[in-house]
C-alpha cells in the first residue's frame, strides 16, 4: 500500500484529521472514513452527480476528487444542510413537490441544486434544467425536482453559504 | 356486520407529503452499502473479458498473497448443487435452459461473466487483488445476432444442438379469416432494442451467517423471493435466513432477480465465518444486472379500407442472452398477453420464439413485455392510418373497445377488468390540439425545424396476479400473485402495517398508510409502514409488475377492514349497541345518532389489550391479517401525446411537449400517481431517444458506462402535462388498478410516431429506435436520394 | 471503481513541481483539478506511480489583461472562465464544458495538457492562435497552439514540464460563434465549431475556424477561412464556405456517429458557428 497521507477537513463545520491512502475519493472518505453516508456513488465517470457536495462553497462530484485534493478546504454534505427539524429551503421544496422517490440521487441534486441558487438566485426553468445537467435521476423524470427548485428560489435563504465565482 | 367506515375518503385522495422523505432529504436513508458491521470483508468479482470461451486456466497465487486478501474462489470452491434459478417451466413447452453457475464452470457465455470471487479486508485492496488472478480463455465463437442465432450457429450453449430457448404462443379469433376479409395488409419488422434499468443505486450485498443464523442486507425487489432461493440453494431452512432490503434506490425490475452476486456473498460469509459486502460498480452493473426488450416484432395487420382491424399476427424473436434468469424466457410471452391493445381486433396471434445469444440476459425492465407489444400497436396503428390516408386517431377510435366497467373478452381470451378508452383520448385533446400543433409545424419548417405530434392509446396488463391464472399449470410461473398484509394496533392506539411488497422509491409507507388511516379512523403518521424484511411481516412476494398497490394496497386495506370490524364489535359491545348501530366518524366509533358516546381506535385498543370486557368468545388483540389473491389483473389505460422538433439538418430530436393522461382507477395519492408517470413516460423517452445497450460483433459491450448509456437528464427534457380519468376496477375494493410501468408503456410509440410525423415531409416513412440523430439523419438521406431518384 | 495506487506529492513551488517530476520518473504526472486524470484512473487506463499536485503552487490562478492578450493561469477553473464573459469565445466555450461541478474542478491548463481532441478547449486555443507557457529543468519555454497537439492525447510538454499559463489574444473586435452538438447537454462533444471573425462592414477581415472531435487532434478549417477572408459575409458566402468544413479530416468514427455524418456535422456546424459569429442570427 502506498504512504498514507494526513487529511485535515472540515466537514459540516466539523473539523476532522485522517490518514488516507493518497487513491481514496473525497465520497468515500465522507462515506467511510467520517460516516456521512448521505453522499451516494451511482457511477464510475463523473456522469451522474449522485456524490455532488461543496468543497470550498462550490459544487463538486466527490467521486472525482481525492481526499487528498481536499485537505485543509471545508465540505459541506447534504447532512450539513439542515436537519429534519429544520430543514433547508430546497429540502423544503423537495419535500413539498415529491421531488424524489427512491432518494438515491436527492442528495447530490439538492447539492447541485444549491449551488446552482448561489450562481443563479432567480433562474428561469430552462436554466434550472441547464444546470442539473450533472445530475440523474431515474425515478421522477426531473419534472417536480426542477419545480422543487423553482420554488425554493421563492423562498428566502434558499442561498444561504454558498460562495460566490471569484477568479 | 360493519361500521359505517365515514373514515373513508379523508386521507385516501389526497396529495399528502410522503412519510418516506424527511430521512431521504437530509442524508438519514440506510441504503445497504450504508450498513457496515465489524469484522466485515470486501468481495470483487473476477469478470470474463470474452464474450464466448472456454476457461483453460485459472491461477489464483499472486491475488492470494496480497496483502489482505481471505480467500479466492473459483467454480471449483463451489459447493452449491444447483445454479441460479429460473421460475417459468410452462406446460407442453419446452424451455432450454442452461446451468447457471454463481461462477463460470469451464466456459464464459459472456463479457462479464463471472470466473473468480476475491474476498478481503478492504474494499480497495479486493479489486487489486482481483486484477492479479490470471485467467486463460480459448476463445469460441460468439453469435450476438438474434436473427444469425436463430437460424444456426455457433451455438452459445453446445449441449442443445440449437440457439433456441423456446417457442410460445397465444392467439384467439379466426386469423385467416381476418386476413382474408381484409382489403389492406401491412407488414413491418420492428425493433425494440436492449437497455437497461438503469436505477441510479447500483446493487449490492451483505451477508452475515452469525449464530446459525444468515442475514442478508441487499438493494433487491424481491427480499422474499431472494430468502426462499437462499434457503434452496444453500441448504439453510428458511426461518433461519432473514432477507433486508433496506432503503432501496430505484429498480426498474433490474433489482428483480436473484444474482450471483448476492448468492456468491452469501456463501462466502457462511465459509469464512464473516461479514461480506459487495457493491457493484456502474460498470459492472451494465454488463451483469439484466437488460430489458432486445426483441424484433414481426408485425403483419389485416384492416378493412373503413379501418376496421381484422386481424393481427405478430412473430416475436426476442434475444434473451447467455443465461436465463429469473423469469427470463416468459418476459416476451406478457406481449402477447396485450397485443389487442385497445382495439377490438376479432383475430390477434402472437408467435414468440427466445433465442439465446452471448450477451447478458434479458428480464423485466420497467413494463416488461408490455412496452414491446404496445410500441409495436401503436406505431402499426399509425402506420396503418397512413397507409389507409386516415388521420391516426380517427383509426383509434374506429377500434376502440366501448366502455366497460365489469369486464370485456379479448380476442385472446384474456379479460381486461374495466376500460373507457375513448373518454382518455377526449380528455387527452381538451389539452392538446393537434391541428394547433401541425399548424405550429407549418411555421417552424423554414428555419428547418420539423415538428411532429405523435399519440399511443394503450392499456397494459398488471397488479400480478392471479395464482391461478399464472400458476404452475397455467402460464407456468412457479409461484403464485397473491399478496399479504398484517395490521397491527399497538396498546396506545398507533398502527403498524407489514406488507409483503418491497417498495423501491413509490411511496408505500404514504399512500398504504392513507389506506389503513381511513378505515381506522386515524392519521396517516399514526401509521408505520414495515417493508423489505421477511422477519418483521408475513410472507410476501414483493414488488414488480405494478402490482403493489393492486394487490398489496387491497391486502392492507381489506386487513385494516378486519381490524375495523373487530373494532366495531369491541365498541357496540363496550356501549352495549349492536354493531350495525356503530359507524367511523371523525376518528371515532360510535353509536349512529349519539357521536358523544364513542371510541377512539386507542380505547379499542386499550380494550382489546386488557380484555376485561370483550364479547363473548372474542380473542383479545386488535391485529390482523390478510393474503388476498386477486381474480383477475388489473388494466390501467391512457392517452399521450408528444410533440417533437427536429432539427433537420442534423437529426437531433427534442421532446418539446408531453401530454398524458393516465387512468389507474381512483386515486390514492395524485401526487405519487404523477411522479410514477413522470418517471415512466421519461424511462420511455430515455428509450426512444438516447438509451441502448450495444454489443459489438465479438460480443464486447461498448455501452459499458453512463458515458455511453445516455440517461437523459434535465435539460434534454421539458416538464409534462398530467391529467386522468378515473374508472374503477372491479376487480378489488379500492377500485385501484397500477401505475408504476403504465408512463413506460405508453411512451416509446408517442416518440416514434410523432418523429414519424415530424418528417413525414420529408418522405420518411419508418425507423426504429433508438432514434439517434445520426439515425434520422441517414433517414432523411436514404428519403430524399429516393426521391431523387429515377422512376 | 477505484483507482490503481500510487504516490502523492504536494508540491509548494513550481521548482518543487519540476523536480518532484523529475525525480518521479516517466510514470510520473501532475494533477491539477483531476477532472481528465482521475476518470481513467479510477477505470484504469491510467495509473501514474506518483501524482504531484499543483494546487498550492502560487502563482498558476489569475485572469489578467496584458498588451491586448490574455494571460490565464493554468489552475483557472472552467468556472470562472464561463463568469468571465470578456474572454468571449473561451468563456462562451468553457460554459458548455460537461457539467456545473466538473466545471468547478477542471482546469483549462489541465484541459489543454490532456489535448483530448474532444475537449472543447483545445480547438479554442487553436482558432485564437493563442499559446501555452511551460516550464521545465531547462527553464520556461511557449509552445504555439499549432505546435502543442501532437496525437491523440499527446502534446508537446515535456514528461518534466508544467503548463503554467495560457496565452490568447483579447480579439477586440472580432464576434465568435460556438456550436457543439452532442446528444445530452454533459457530454463530450460528438464535433463542436469554433469561429471568430472579424469584419468591416460586411466584409471578412480575419476569420479563424477550428474543429473538435475530427481528427486524433483539434483541427483548423483552413479552407472555409480562406474561402471567406476579405470576402463579404453574407448567409450564402458563409453557406458556401462551410461546405469545405470537413476538407482533407478523417473524424474518428464510433457507436453514435459515423465518419460521414460527423463531416456532415462539421459543415452544419461551422456555417452556423461563422452565421453567429457575424452577427447574422
Amino acid at each position: 500500500m502506498s504512504k498514507t497521507v494526513p487529511v485535515r477537513l472540515q466537514v459540516n463545520g466539523v473539523e476532522h484529521a485522517i490518514d488516507v491512502e493518497p487513491r481514496l475519493l473525497l465520497v468515500h472518505a465522507i462515506r467511510e472514513n467520517l460516516g456521512l453516508t448521505g453522499t451516494h456513488v451511482g457511477c464510475d465517470t463523473s456522469n451522474c452527480g449522485a456524490c455532488t457536495v461543496h468543497l470550498d462553497g462550490r459544487a463538486v462530484k466527490s467521486c472525482t476528487v481525492l481526499a487528498v485534493q481536499a485537505d485543509g478546504a471545508s465540505v459541506t454534505t447534504i447532512e450539513g444542510m439542515g436537519t429534519e427539524d429544520d430543514l433547508h429551503p430546497l429540502q423544503e421544496a423537495f419535500w413539498n413537490d415529491h421531488g424524489l422517490q427512491c432518494g438515491y440521487c436527492t442528495p447530490g441534486m439538492i447539492m447541485a441544486a444549491a449551488g446552482l441558487l448561489a450562481d443563479n438566485p432567480n433562474p428561469t426553468e430552462a436554466e434550472v434544467r441547464k444546470g442539473l445537467e450533472g445530475n440523474l435521476c431515474r425515478c421522477t423524470g426531473y419534472h417536480n425536482i426542477v419545480k422543487a427548485v423553482l420554488d425554493a428560489s421563492k423562498s428566502k435563504g434558499a442561498t444561504v453559504g454558498q460562495s460566490e465565482v471569484t477568479a | 356486520m360493519s361500521a359505517t367506515t365515514t373514515g373513508n375518503g379523508t386521507y385516501v385522495g389526497q396529495s399528502l407529503r410522503r412519510k418516506e422523505d424527511p430521512r431521504l432529504i437530509t442524508g438519514q436513508g440506510s441504503y445497504v452499502d450504508d450498513v457496515n458491521l465489524p469484522g466485515q470483508l470486501w468481495a470483487a468479482w473476477v469478470r470474463s473479458p470474452e464474450a464466448h470461451a472456454k476457461i483453460t486456466s485459472i491461477d489464483t497465487s499472486a491475488a492470494k498473497e496480497r496483502p489482505g486478501v481471505v480467500a479466492v474462489y473459483t467454480n471449483a470452491d463451489l459447493d452449491m448443487e444447483a445454479g441460479l434459478p429460473m421460475a417459468w417451466v410452462p406446460p407442453g413447452v419446452e424451455v432450454n435452459t442452461p446451468d447457471h453457475w454463481v461462477l463460470a464452470k469451464d466456459a464464459v457465455k459472456h463479457v462479464g461473466d463471472p470466473v473468480a470471487l476475491v474476498v478481503g479486508t478492504s474494499r480497495y485492496s479486493v479489486v487489486d487483488a482481483a486484477e492479479d488472478v490470471i485467467v486463460e480463455y480459448d476463445p469460441l465463437p460468439v453469435v450476438t445476432d438474434p436473427e444469425a442465432a436463430i437460424a444456426g450457429g455457433p451455438f452459445v450453449h453446445e449441449q442443445f444442438g440449437t440457439n433456441k430457448v423456446c417457442d410460445w404462443s397465444l392467439g384467439g379469433g379466426d386469423l385467416e379469416k381476418g386476413f382474408a376479409e381484409a382489403d389492406v395488409i401491412l407488414e413491418r419488422r420492428i425493433v425494440n432494442h436492449r437497455m437497461a434499468g438503469a436505477a441510479i443505486e447500483p446493487r449490492g450485498v451483505l451477508a452475515q451467517h452469525r449464530a446459525g443464523k444468515l442475514t442478508v442486507w441487499s438493494s433487491t425487489q424481491v427480499p422474499h423471493f431472494l430468502r426462499l432461493f437462499l434457503t434452496i440453494l444453500l441448504g439453510i431452512p428458511e426461518d433461519r435466513v432473514r432477507v433486508i432490503a433496506p432503503e432501496v434506490g430505484g429498480g426498474f425490475g433490474s433489482k428483480l432477480n436473484i444474482y450471483a452476486e448476492e448468492v456468491g456473498c452469501a456463501w462466502a460469509s457462511i465459509k469464512l465465518r464473516r461479514p461480506v459486502k459487495w457493491i457493484e460498480t456502474r460498470s459492472e452493473g451494465m454488463m451483469v444486472t439484466h437488460h430489458g426488450r432486445d426483441q424484433i416484432n414481426y408485425v403483419k395487420i389485416g384492416a378493412k379500407r373503413d379501418g376496421t382491424l381484422t386481424a393481427w399476427h405478430t412473430r416475436i424473436l426476442a434475444d434473451l442472452g447467455a443465461y436465463q434468469m429469473l423469469l427470463t424466457p416468459l418476459i416476451p410471452p406478457l406481449s402477447a398477453f396485450v397485443m389487442s391493445g385497445v382495439y377490438n381486433t376479432p383475430a390477434v396471434q402472437t408467435d414468440v420464439t427466445g433465442v439465446m445469444t452471448n450477451k447478458f440476459a434479458t428480464d423485466a425492465i420497467r413494463g416488461a413485455g408490455r412496452p414491446e407489444a404496445t410500441h409495436t400497436i401503436e406505431v402499426m396503428m399509425d402506420q396503418l392510418a397512413q397507409e389507409l390516408g386516415m388521420d391516426g386517431l380517427e383509426l383509434r377510435r374506429k377500434n376502440f373497445i366501448p366502455p366497460f366497467e365489469n369486464g370485456h373478452e379479448t380476442a385472446m381470451g384474456i379479460v381486461y377488468d374495466s376500460g373507457n378508452y375513448v373518454a382518455a383520448l377526449d380528455k387527452l385533446l381538451e389539452h392538446i390540439d393537434p391541428a394547433e400543433v401541425r399548424q405550429e409545424a407549418e411555421g417552424l419548417r423554414e428555419k428547418g425545424v420539423y415538428r411532429g405530434i405523435g399519440f399511443s392509446t394503450y392499456t397494459e396488463i398488471c397488479g400480478n396476479a392471479p395464482s391461478r391464472a399464472v400458476g404452475p399449470s397455467a402460464f407456468g410461473l412457479q409461484g403464485g400473485g397473491w399478496e399479504s398484509a398484517t395490521v397491527r394496533v399497538h396498546a396506545s392506539g398507533s398502527v403498524t402495517l407489514y406488507t409483503g411488497t418491497s417498495p423501491h422509491g413509490q411511496g408505500h409507507e404514504t399512500g398504504f398508510a392513507q389506506i389503513v388511516a381511513d378505515r381506522l379512523g386515524i392519521d396517516p403518521s399514526m401509521v408505520e409502514v414495515i417493508h423489505g424484511d421477511t422477519d418483521t411481516g408475513p410472507w410476501g412476494l414483493d414488488t414488480y409488475g405494478s402490482r403493489s398497490l393492486a394487490v398489496g394496497g387491497e391486502a392492507a386495506a381489506r386487513t385494516a377492514k378486519k381490524v375495523a370490524d373487530k373494532a366495531t364489535q369491541i365498541v357496540a359491545h363496550q356501549l352495549e349497541a349492536a354493531p350495525e348501530d356503530i359507524e367511523l366518524r371523525d376518528g371515532k366509533w360510535s353509536v349512529r345518532g349519539s357521536p358523544d358516546r364513542g371510541m377512539t381506535l386507542a380505547e379499542v385498543a386499550g380494550a382489546a389489550y386488557i380484555p376485561e370486557n370483550l364479547p363473548e368468545g372474542m380473542e383479545p388483540g386488535l391485529d390482523e391479517q390478510t393474503f388476498y389473491d386477486p381474480e383477475n389483473f388489473v388494466f390501467p389505460f391512457g392517452a399521450h401525446a408528444c410533440v417533437v422538433d427536429i432539427d433537420a439538418e442534423t437529426g437531433k430530436v427534442k421532446v418539446v411537449r408531453w401530454v398524458a393522461v393516465d387512468d389507474c382507477g381512483p386515486a390514492i395519492n395524485p401526487l405519487l400517481i404523477d411522479g410514477q408517470v413522470h418517471g415512466g413516460i421519461t424511462h420511455g423517452i430515455g428509450q426512444a431517444l438516447y438509451e441502448r445497450i450495444e454489443y459489438d460483433e465479438s460480443g464486447q459491450l461498448v455501452t459499458g458506462t453512463f458515458v455511453d448509456y445516455a440517461l437523459p437528464t434535465a435539460a434534454e427534457l421539458p416538464s409534462y402535462e398530467t391529467d386522468r380519468t378515473e374508472t374503477r376496477s372491479p376487480v378489488n375494493t379500492l377500485g385501484v388498478k397500477g401505475v408504476g410501468e403504465a408512463g413506460t408503456i405508453a411512451a416509446t410509440p408517442a416518440v416514434l410516431n410523432a418523429v414519424l410525423d415530424a418528417l413525414r415531409p420529408l418522405g420518411v416513412t419508418y425507423i426504429d429506435m433508438p432514434l439517434s440523430p445520426m439515425r434520422i439523419w441517414e433517414a432523411i438521406q436514404d428519403a430524399k436520394g429516393k426521391a431523387g431518384a429515377p422512376a | 471503481m477505484i483507482p490503481a495506487e500510487f504516490d502523492y506529492a504536494v508540491a509548494g513551488s513550481l521548482d518543487e513541481a519540476i523536480q518532484m517530476l523529475v525525480d518521479g520518473g516517466e510514470d510520473a504526472k501532475l494533477l491539477a483539478g483531476g477532472h481528465s486524470l482521475i476518470p481513467l484512473m479510477k477505470l484504469r487506463l491510467a495509473a501514474p506511480s506518483l501524482l504531484v499536485d499543483l494546487r498550492k503552487v502560487p502563482g498558476l490562478g489569475g485572469i489578467n489583461r496584458e498588451d491586448g492578450t490574455w494571460r490565464i493561469g493554468a489552475l483557472t477553473p472552467h468556472t470562472v472562465l464561463e463568469h468571465s464573459p470578456d474572454l468571449g469565445l473561451a468563456s462562451t466555450v468553457a460554459g458548455t464544458i460537461a457539467d456545473p461541478q466538473v466545471r468547478n474542478r477542471g482546469t483549462i491548463g489541465g484541459s489543454l495538457a490532456h489535448g483530448d481532441p474532444a475537449s472543447d478547449l483545445p480547438a479554442v486555443l487553436l482558432a485564437a492562435e493563442g499559446s501555452v507557457t511551460v516550464q521545465g529543468p531547462d527553464g520556461q519555454r511557449t509552445i504555439e497552439a499549432s505546435d502543442l497537439f501532437q496525437n491523440y492525447m499527446e502534446t508537446a510538454i515535456g514528461p518534466t514540464e508544467v503548463l503554467t499559463e495560457v496565452r490568447m489574444p483579447a480579439f477586440d473586435g472580432w464576434g465568435h460563434g460556438y456550436e457543439k452538438f452532442n446528444r445530452r447537454s454533459e457530454d463530450w462533444a460528438m464535433v463542436a465549431v469554433s469561429a471568430l471573425v472579424k469584419q468591416t462592414g460586411d466584409v471578412c477581415e480575419d476569420v479563424r475556424v477550428s474543429l473538435t472531435n475530427m481528427g486524433s487532434v483539434p483541427l483548423r478549417a483552413k479552407a472555409v477561412e480562406d474561402a471567406l477572408r476579405g470576402q463579404s459575409l453574407t448567409a450564402d458566402s458563409i453557406a458556401k464556405a462551410a461546405e469545405q468544413a470537413a476538407e482533407g479530416t478523417d473524424p474518428p468514427a464510433d457507436l453514435n456517429a459515423s465518419a460521414d455524418y460527423k463531416r456532415h456535422l462539421a459543415r452544419v456546424l461551422t456555417r452556423r458557428a461563422l452565421t453567429q459569429a457575424a452577427g447574422l442570427t
